[in-house]
Formats: C-alpha cells, structure tokens, sequence
C-alpha cells in the first residue's frame, strides 16, 4: 500500500473527487480535444487569453483518477501565466513524470510534483499527460484531436 | 506431452495442482507477491511441453519447409504436417487440408473478407455480425464493405450481454452473403449458440465464420457439428506460441478462393505469363510460415486433448460461479456481462473507482488483469461506459486467486471509497 500511496497521493485523490475547474468555457478563446485511445478517455480544454496570459482555463471529460486530477491541478497551474511559462511548464512536467533521475524545479511545479510517482508506472505515463498534451495544443492553436498514441 | 499423458493413463480426474505445474511462469513473484494471473483472455501462458517443443525444434530440428532434400528439412516438413493433423483432431475437421495456418485470428478473418468476400460480395450486399463482436470480426467487414460496396448489418445484444437470436434471423435477408460472429465474447464471456445461429444461416443459404479465438481453449469445438463453414482461431490464447493461428475452411468453400497473398510455397508453377497455385491448404500459406510456432500450437493442442475439456470445463465452470459471487459481494461493483450461458470472463465496473485505477491497485499485489474497452468498443457504448476490468480465469486458475483478486479490490475501495 505505502509504494501506492506515492501514485495515489491525497491531493490526487482529492482533485479526483472534488476537480478544479470543471466544466466548459461559454465563447473560449482557445479550445482542444484530447484522446487516449488505450483507455478511451476522452478530455477537452477551454482557454481564455489576454494577450500572451492566460486568464482563465477549465477541462471536461472523463477518465481515471490520475488523468482527472493531472487536469485539475493543470489548471490551478496554468491559470495567470504567460503562454511561454505554460510551455515551460509543460516541459517541466513531462520530464516530472518520464524520467525518475531528471532534475525538476519544485519551486516551479509546486503541486505538481505529486505526480512524482507516475514515473514509476510507465502505464500511466498518458493518464497524466494527456491534459498537457491537449492544453500544449489549444496553447499553440492547433485543432487537431490529441492522441496520446 | 509426459504429465498431462500420464495424468490420463493414470486415469486422474482433472487436478489444477497438477496442471499448475506444467506451467513455469506461475511461480513468478510480481512486486513481492506470487503472480495471480486473471488475463487469459489476453493471453494464456505456456506449459512445458509447449515450451520443450519449441525449444527442441530450435534446438536439434531448425530448417526450412517443402523444399530441401535434406534430413533436416525432411523432418521440419513432417513436424509442420503432423501439427495441422493435431489441430485437425482439436476441431474435428474432415481433413486436414481444410486447416490453413495464419498469423492469428485476426489474419483469419481478414483472409475470408478479403478471398471470399471479394468473389462473393458486391454493391448492396451485406455482412451479417452481432454487436459483441472483437474489432477483429468488424474492421475486416468495414474493409471489405468499403472495397465492393457492400455493408454491414449488426445483430443487437440484450442488458445481459446476450445475443438476440430471432433479431439476428430477422436481419438474414436477400442481400446476406455471409453471417460472422464470435464464439465466446471476449469482453462479455457470452457463448453464443453458433450451432443455432449455423442452422438459420444455412437455411437461408449463407455460409457462417466463427471467431473462435476465445472459444477453443475452454471447450470442445467440433467444427463438424457446428457445421460452420469458417473457423478462426489464435494460438496464443490456446497455450500456444503467439503468430500462430489458424483458419478452419469448409474444402468446397477454400478450394474455389482465390489466393489471399502470392509468394514463395503457395504456387505449383511460375512463369512471368501464368501462375498456378498450389493445393490447399498451401495456396493459403505464402512464404515460409511460423513453423516453430505450428509445431508448438500443435503440441499445445495435443497437451489439451490430453486433459480433456469435461474437467477443464468443470474445473472453469466453478472458478466463474465462484469469482461471480465472489465480486458481487464487492461494495458498488457491478458485473458487465451476465448472459446465462457464459464462460471465463469476470468484467466489471467499480463506482468511484477508474478501471485503470482498479488495474494499478490490484497489480500492486500482484494480480494481472486487463482493463480498457478490450478492442469492443461498441460493447462499452452498448453499456454506457468507457472501459470496463476484466479478470478472465483458465484452466490453472484456482479459487485461491479468485480470492486474493476480491482481497486486492478491498484495497480499491480504500483507495476510493463509496
């Protein structure tokens, strides 16, 4: 149970309950599908902008507790930032949740770092970037459905 | 073959302790735990004569097929030959020219869409499936139906995950040239009553594929009774090698098919003006084929027809009332899939708790099983839900690992109480 308790941490649990930012958008400036064609979840993202920050983000879909609360906390995240501190961000938190021995910035990623034990789950690796997968593409206007494959 | 044969002649009713040892890999510890494995529908694992066949084949009879004089190359021949008698006997098929080996089920199917269904379709005609089907029994049709302008039609399934029957004879109509569906539902383990739905097609005039991929290592299949005029199987799920299978064909129907691919072995002569092709089952089987792989899908054959599927059927029929009544007991767990007549597979969804979460947690102590849609995405959309998980039990399984499966769900409804 402890070695789970790393994957499933309780801030996890909790935005898997109670999700941040829930919900669409009315007339977003920036929207994207997402799509994880090994487990079927599916996830979109609404982005509101000015200028080069975004002032207001939320998600909709459904999915596993990784993939919901990833989203959740994503959009905590990003929330005020300019676009190029969401890009790196998304960088940072790839490299969070791929690589066990990378170096990431915890003053950056703040509550991020919960999703410090996916590393460990190759598996699951999608279930927690399929939201930043989907958010890079309404970020950089693409409107093709993201896939995780 | 030296345990399960001695275990017949001795006259031993069907014990899994026993057949438990034929199989190496269940002693395997996963992440401090001795490996429950409830994925057989995925993949079953392998005995030792399986293992031994394909490692003395490798080891001491390695060389290509129906080609050189030599010893080496004769023997490879005769093993190739002496595996497609023993899938022979395992489907009880007329002949053994009627057995072609494919890749898999999936090459099976894909082969009578595109041989068969190519000279038998056209504009306007249909293929006859039911809503249960793998994506291996559907795409295949799409393809076919997008080559020749044909279509396919869709039997519909019941909140039991139970075929309709008289739906599926009311939608055999004039433009109906070919009925396919599973055996045995690998998402639902619904076992459809193909001799039945054989029966009505043929009455009707139109020949039936089964897909019997998850079918043929829980119970007999007598092609003859069933009296189908297709047959897909995989090797894999039959404690075989995997890129094996095979394609049972009705001799009538396969002879009069065109080749499904050209090559080298298939052909009887060659000149750049004409080709003539080989007979069966060789006109089906271009290019060197996965001879180790036959030869181990028959030795895994032979290991089964030695057991005897009265006790493996006994034996799995009691792992499934058990594991049902087992998981109903689970707190907000709700079984996907209760058709009366059913075998191996235990699906389910747990409220509050993500199929993928489920597969995470149970394997944390040790237990294997598959969670997603199980490449029938129509059936999750039939029950309305994304994914389903899916423990699915064969012959080794013991209600110990049924047990230790309900012990490791307890830590998902900690996770994620209701």
């Amino acid at each position: 149970m402890s070695e789970l308790r790393d994957l499933y941490q309780e801030v996890i649990l909790d935005h898997n309950k109670y999700p941040h930012n829930f919900g669409e958008l009315d007339g977003a400036d920036r929207h994207a599908d997402g799509f994880n064609p090994l487990c079927g979840d599916k996830l979109a993202i609404y982005v509101n902008l000015d200028g080069d920050i975004i002032t207001d983000v939320s998600f909709l879909g459904s999915g596993c507790a990784i993939s919901k609360a990833s989203a959740s906390l994503m959009t905590d995240a990003v929330k005020g930032k300019t676009l190029t501190e969401t890009r790196s961000l998304f960088d940072q938190f790839l490299t969070l949740v791929t690589d066990a021995d990378a170096r990431v910035d915890d003053a950056v990623l703040g509550k991020l770092a919960v999703f410090a034990g996916v590393c460990d789950y190759p598996t699951r690796v999608k279930c927690a970037s399929l939201a930043w997968h989907t958010l890079r593409a309404a970020v950089d206007d693409r409107h093709e459905v993201v896939s995780t494959e | 073959m030296d345990t399960a044969d001695a275990a017949t002649a001795a006259g031993l009713s069907f014990d899994v302790d026993r057949i438990r040892q034929d199989f190496p890999i269940l002693t395997r510890m996963i992440r401090e735990h001795r490996l429950v494995y409830l994925d057989n529908a995925a993949t079953t694992q392998k005995p030792k004569p399986v293992l031994d066949t394909l490692s003395r084949y490798y080891s001491t009879g390695n060389a290509n097929i129906h080609r050189g004089v030599h010893m080496l190359s004769e023997e490879a021949t005769a093993a190739y030959s002496q595996a497609r008698v023993q899938l022979q006997r395992l489907l009880n098929a007329r002949d053994a020219r009627e057995i072609v080996f494919t890749r898999n089920s999936t090459e099976s199917i894909n082969l009578v869409a595109q041989s068969y269904g190519r000279r038998h379709l056209g504009p306007g005609d249909e293929v006859l499936i039911t809503h249960m089907e793998h994506h291996s029994n559907i795409v295949p049709w799409q393809l076919l139906c997008e080559q020749v302008g044909a279509r396919i039609q869709v039997a519909p399934i019941d909140d039991s995950g139970t075929l309709q029957l008289d739906e599926l004879e009311r939608l055999i109509g004039p433009r109906t040239r070919l009925v396919s569906v599973v055996h045995l539902s690998n998402s639902l383990g619904t076992i459809n009553p193909v001799k039945q739905i054989v029966e009505i097609a043929h009455a009707r005039g139109v020949p039936v594929l089964i897909d019997g991929s998850q079918a043929v290592y829980h119970m007999p299949v007598d092609v003859q009774t069933i009296d189908c005029d297709f047959y897909a199987l995989t090797g894999h799920k039959l404690y075989g090698p995997t890129g094996i299978g095979v394609l049972y064909g009705r001799e009538a129907l396969l002879d009069q098919m065109p080749p499904y691919q050209g090559g080298g072995d298939m052909i009887r002569s060659v000149t750049f003006e004409k080709t003539t092709y080989a007979d069966l089952p060789h006109k089906f089987e271009a290019g060197t084929p996965h001879i180790a792989g036959a030869i181990g899908l028959g030795a895994a054959a032979d290991y089964l027809m030695a057991i005897g599927f009265d006790g493996i059927g006994t034996h799995e029929a009691d792992l499934l009332a058990y594991g049902t009544a087992a998981l109903s007991d689970v707190k907000g767990l709700r079984l996907i899939g209760t058709a009366a007549n059913k075998a191996s597979i235990l699906a389910f969804v747990m409220k509050g708790a993500h199929p993928h979460d489920i597969g995470t947690i149970v394997d944390t102590e040790g237990v294997a099983i598959r969670t997603g849609h199980h490449c029938t995405q129509p059936v999750m959309d039939r029950f309305g839900v994304p994914a389903t998980a899916r423990a699915s039990v064969a012959m080794y399984n013991t209600r110990d690992e049924i047990d230790a499966l309900v012990r490791a769900l307890e830590r998902v409804r900690e996770m994620f109480p209701v």
